[in-house]
């Protein structure tokens, strides 16, 4: 007895659609007692599976039915009227049956739970209606209906079976692989084709491409389900909830029929329940609040879904208390998710987006404040998962709205082809708002520096720019410092939460269906990518994280403002804080670090624009002499180590220097010759060790790696120590 | 009862390896990798393997070996792990040798480093030694670096 009877099989699969519907009637018929057609529909649904019990034996399950349909009876005939508490009985009784189902799947036998009490407080019920019956009722009658009913449930079952089949997932799932596979294949033959005459060959082709995507489509759509099926349960959701709150909440629903994968709809449910939830409990008010507030007693939630660009839209939104951000900022101050400093330049919007912080919703008192975030991370982290984004917009007093945006599927997705370096990478066009191409001397000019974050002027605003290549440490290709060699600059404006970034790669090519299939698990570490793909000509190609690239880049807000607040601040306030740092690598291969706040430029010079004066290098710099210090020559004794100026000069392969260009005060600049720029960190510095050599700070870890933390200023002085003493427009002489 | 075992063998820098055939998938010629940025540096990259991705390790690098010279050509041998195929890029591939379990010995104390731990031992053929991989540590990086911290 491993295998469950086929018939049981059938019968369980049945009964769970029916107890479904039965959810769903039943909070219908509670919001309009007289529907006849719903009630008739709840009694049939009982009847069948009553009498499938009795057939099959189930002895428990049928009882339990049995109960449910004397009571429904009564409601049927007008004996009784449905209020909440035949209402909770009757769900009671749905969630009962449930568990027995469950429990027949799983052991084949209904389980030794007891349901008498529940039984019983269905028939006290039903003496009400006979304490208050009318003579007129007929014993009789009540018998009718269930021949009735049994009639109208076995016209009901050829119907459904007439048109649908049940098919197994595993199976969708199965065919869904292989129509990417053939996706593939059919890629692979068009670009082939390109390069072929023959008229034949090409007919052949263009009408696989046709049949391919057809099939493909058709597949897709046997896997998508309306997300009304999740929706559905959202009314007993938020009618169990207000009851037990003593809260009024009417729910919407539009666009029901809106269909998407089932993949993506298992994936979302939780995450859409969650936020059903909490706008009942932390969002809708109770009715005496609402009035006092001079709402409407009854609060409502409105859920909507529409199709819009290949994607599925999700609004959640209730008019309840809302998000007050005053509350959240003294709230994440409390749990030193932000400074003062941060609070005080944080917009609303900005201080609403903090709900999805994770740190922002272990704390409970935290939640009372706020009025939501428990969680809210976790609903965040689901949606982005199934490459998904989440917005929410709040008007305290007035309600709360979440924008959800998620693709129809998850296996195969339009995706942006682009080349950073020598390699392809497919960008899913979810994020993708448009794309910027700077040709020319707009090429020259359209990328300017902020401090030393390129950005580029989009209608007015600025868009921060993340250079693909530096974000993969891919040495070639575009960066903000080679600019003026660029010829071209392609940005995709990407959009992620409320964020818009520029992503700056060499060439883009074209949009193209992609199959995402999963990487290795050893190299999801890595974070910056989602996946890979195989191209046309049957090369891989790795697919972009959009959110993980904006992480990283610091795009997202939260970071970015960070750093820019500790800039302001100066590095010395900050020591045991964390800090903006450049990290570069010195002339030996040591790692070395100096504060982001005295960074004013990277630089990449070629060789030929030095120029010597005195015993020094130096290289007119925007309208300066900027006097350069190798590195390598002030660490190192030996001349032959690579990056003083000897092994440089001698060094014909290597055409350019990197600078960074550091400021003082003053007005005074030097450029620093690295060996190689490394990264851009945040850190808090707390394992440090003393001073290596004069000139560093101190030694810290950073990366897990050791690294020396330069004092520029004494540097400086220690090689040249009257250079802060000479004007600061210095046509210096270091 | 001599028990006898057969090993894919191939050759990394003139070492003789072998790993247990069960463990095999299959052997390939040269294939086109894409690099991918940021991974471990003895990730080599991915291969497309009839439509399903493999990663590819560099076995040279993964024993801290020299590197492959540029004009020699690495050849897989695509492993079955937990995770789905991965790929060891080997210089040579060898027979498939059958060995007694007689002739099997444990690395010697003198071996050490973190190859030690990614090695099960040798067998004493008539020419040569045959180092018997331990799979499941070589393709196992998280180890690898933890056993290296």
């Amino acid at each position: 007895m491993s295998r469950l009877d086929d018939t049981v099989k059938e019968f369980l699969t049945e009964s769970y659609e029916n107890l479904d519907q039965l959810d769903r009637d039943l909070v219908a018929l509670e919001k309009d007692p007289t529907a006849r057609a719903t009630l008739d529909n709840i009694f049939r649904t009982v009847h069948t599976i009553k009498g499938s019990c009795g057939f099959l034996d189930f002895s428990k399950l049928e009882a339990l039915a049995h109960a449910g349909e004397n009571l429904l009876g009564l409601l049927r005939e007008g004996q009784l009227l449905l209020d909440v508490d035949i209402t909770s009985a009757l769900l009671a009784m749905v969630d009962g049956m449930r568990q027995i189902l469950a429990h027949i799947e799983a052991t084949q036998t209904e389980g030794d739970a007891d349901y008498t009490d529940l039984i019983e407080s269905l028939a006290r019920l039903q003496e009400r209606a006979e304490a208050s019956a009318t003579p007129a009722s007929n014993p009789a009658m009540a018998d009718s209906p269930t021949t009735s009913g049994a009639t109208t449930s076995e016209l009901r079952l050829p119907n459904v079976s007439d048109s649908n089949i049940r098919v197994d997932i595993a199976l969708l799932d199965k065919l869904m692989n292989q129509v990417g596979e053939l996706v593939l294949a059919r890629n692979q033959i068009l670009q082939f084709a390109t390069t072929q005459e023959d008229t034949a060959f090409l007919a052949a082709s263009q009408r696989l491409n046709l049949i391919t995507s057809e099939l493909q489509e058709g597949i897709m759509k046997t896997r998508m389900q309306p997300i009304g099926t999740i929706w559905s349960k959202f009314r007993r959701v938020v009618r169990d909830l207000a009851t037990t709150q003593g809260k009024q909440v009417r729910i919407t629903m539009e666009g029901q029929e809106t269909e998407l994968d089932k993949g993506i709809i298992e994936a979302i449910k939780d995450p859409l329940t969650h936020l059903v939830r909490n706008a009942v409990d932390h969002g809708i008010e109770p009715p005496e609040v609402r009035r006092a507030g001079g709402k409407p007693t009854e609060g409502h939630l409105y859920l909507r879904a529409f199709h819009e660009g290949g994607q599925v839209n999700i609004v959640l939104s209730d008019d309840g208390v809302g998000i007050d951000p005053e509350g959240i900022k003294q709230a994440a101050l409390k749990r030193s998710l932000i400074t003062q400093e941060d609070a005080g330049r944080m917009t609303d919007q900005q201080l609403t987006h903090l709900i999805f912080r994770p740190g922002f919703s272990t704390a409970a008192q935290v939640t009372k404040v706020s009025g939501r975030g428990v969680g809210m991370d976790v609903v965040k982290n689901n949606i982005e998962k199934v490459g998904g984004i989440i917005d929410v917009q709040s008007e305290p007093g007035r309600g709360t709205t979440f924008k959800i945006k998620i693709p129809l599927t998850l296996a195969i997705i339009p995706a942006l082809i682009v080349t950073s370096g020598a390699n392809d990478y497919a960008i899913p066009q979810v994020s993708l708002v448009e794309l910027v191409r700077l040709e020319g001397a707009q090429a020259r000019t359209g990328v300017e520096m902020m401090h030393n974050a390129p950005v580029h002027r989009l209608r007015g605003n600025l868009l921060p720019l993340v250079y693909l290549n530096r974000e993969l440490h891919l040495e070639a290709g575009a960066s903000p410092s080679n600019g003026q060699a660029e010829a071209v600059v392609n940005i995709m404006v990407l959009q992620v939460s409320d964020h818009q970034f520029g992503l700056v790669v060499d060439k883009i090519k074209d949009t193209q269906e992609i199959v995402v299939k999963p990487l290795w698990k050893q190299l999801k570490g890595i974070a910056l990518f989602s996946g890979a793909t195989i191209m046309g000509d049957g090369k891989v190609a790795l697919i972009l994280d959009v959110p993980a690239i904006a992480q990283r880049a610091r795009v997202i807000s939260e970071l970015q403002e960070q750093a820019l607040i500790e800039e302001d601040s100066g590095p010395e306030e900050h020591e045991d804080d964390r800090q903006a740092l450049l990290l570069f690598r010195g002339a030996g291969g040591e790692r070395m670090a100096i504060s982001l706040a005295t960074v004013a430029r990277l630089e990449e010079l070629s060789r030929s624009v030095i120029e010597r004066t005195g015993d020094r290098d130096v290289v007119q710099y925007r309208g300066q002499i900027l006097p350069l210090i190798y590195l390598a020559e002030v660490f190192s004794e030996r001349r032959d180590v690579p990056g003083t100026p000897e092994a440089i000069r001698s060094d014909a392969e290597n055409e350019s220097l990197h600078v960074i260009v550091v400021s003082f005060d003053q007005g005074h600049s030097v450029g620093l010759v690295v060996d190689r720029i490394l990264d851009i960190v945040e850190e808090r510095l707390t394992v440090k060790g003393t001073a290596s050599r004069e000139g560093v700070l101190y030694t810290t870890v950073i990366q897990e790696q050791v690294t020396e933390l330069l004092d520029v200023g004494r540097l400086i002085r220690r090689i040249a120590p009257t250079f802060f003493e000479q004007p600061a427009a210095a046509t210096a002489e270091v | 009862m001599h028990e006898q075992r057969q090993y894919c063998t191939f050759f990394v820098e003139g070492f003789l390896f072998g790993v247990e055939v069960e463990q095999v998938q299959e052997v390939l010629r040269f294939q086109e990798m894409t690099r991918v940025p940021l991974a471990p540096s003895v990730v080599r990259g991915l291969i497309n393997l009839r439509g399903q991705i493999v990663t590819a390790l560099d076995l040279r690098h993964r024993l801290d070996l020299a590197e492959r010279p540029v004009d020699e050509l690495p050849m897989n041998v695509v492993l079955r792990t937990e995770d789905g195929a991965v790929s060891l890029l080997v210089d040579e591939i060898g027979d498939i040798l059958e060995v007694v379990e007689d002739d099997f010995e444990p690395p010697p104390d003198t071996l050490t480093g973190p190859v030690r731990a990614l090695v099960r031992g040798a067998c004493k053929l008539d020419d040569q030694l045959l180092i018997i991989l331990d799979a499941d540590k070589v393709v196992n990086l998280d180890a690898a670096s933890s056993h290296a911290a």
